[in-house]
């Protein structure tokens, strides 16, 4: 099942609304690779809070989401890991480094809305 | 239901697998984080299947022993084998599209793990978690 992206302002937010399939989160990533440019976006935000899993094929993939949205010239944030999601990410050895995080959508908005201002007009 | 057979042949089986092993977990009295890493586990071993023999097998059952409850996962296939299991079972090492977590994230996952793989043959990998 593809995942939605929608535009609010120069943010895209993928909005995951049930357990994925590779194929489908490869999709994503090429998806939002081509939006960026698309829509002229600063910004992307992928929304995991519907994912009661992230295996270490998923977590690779926001990896390179993440990766790819900044050469893009975009930030990206993944928001709404679960609290069981996070506990066994770190059993897997697999912490998302270098991947921009916030608690839930709110505040990934926010997160990018400060480090726009960082970065100035 | 004390046990189910999920056939791995495709990408959306990784996802079945790991419903079903979630949904048996909670059956058998498994809550809260556990049954993330128990959905997480499998999902390990169901894309190794797919990525190194591309079909195979999950078994999910109850498991028992000295009076303790548990989850029981076997992984089965009749692909290649795995040349070398302790480079398998090394964090990073990979001879497929991943990041080597796989096997040895698996093992971290669950509390016991085996491992037994021949040449031409297949692997079996059979995975235990018990309730606390």
């Amino acid at each position: 099942m593809p995942v939605p992206v929608l535009k609010q302002g120069g943010v895209l937010i993928a909005s995951i609304q049930a357990a994925l399939t590779d194929r489908d989160l490869l999709q994503l990533e090429a998806d939002l690779a081509e939006k960026v440019g698309r829509f002229r976006a600063r910004g992307v935000i992928i929304d995991v809070t519907a994912l009661d899993v992230l295996d270490s094929f998923a977590t690779r993939t926001l990896r390179g989401i993440a990766a790819t949205a900044r050469l893009r010239g975009a930030t990206a944030v993944v928001v709404g890991i679960q609290p069981y999601v996070a506990m066994a990410l770190v059993q897997l050895g697999l912490t998302l480094e270098g991947v921009a995080t916030a608690l839930d959508l709110e505040e990934g908005l926010e997160l990018l809305r400060s480090s726009a201002a960082a970065r100035g007009p | 239901m004390n046990g189910t057979r999920v056939a791995v042949s495709r990408e959306a089986d990784i996802v079945t697998a790991r419903q079903l092993g979630r949904e048996l977990a909670a059956k058998a009295g498994f809550v809260g984080s556990d049954l993330t890493l128990i959905a997480t586990a499998i999902s390990e071993v169901a894309r190794n299947i797919i990525s190194y023999a591309k079909t195979g097998e999950i078994l999910l059952s109850l498991a028992t022993k000295d009076g303790r409850q548990g989850l029981w996962v076997i992984a089965r296939d009749d692909g290649p084998g795995i040349p070398d299991i302790d480079a398998a079972m090394r964090d990073g090492f990979s001879t497929g599209r991943s990041l080597g977590l796989g096997l040895p994230g698996a093992r971290r996952l669950m509390d016991e793990f085996e491992i037994v793989s021949e040449l031409g043959k297949g692997t079996t990998v059979s995975l235990r978690k018990w309730l606390r």
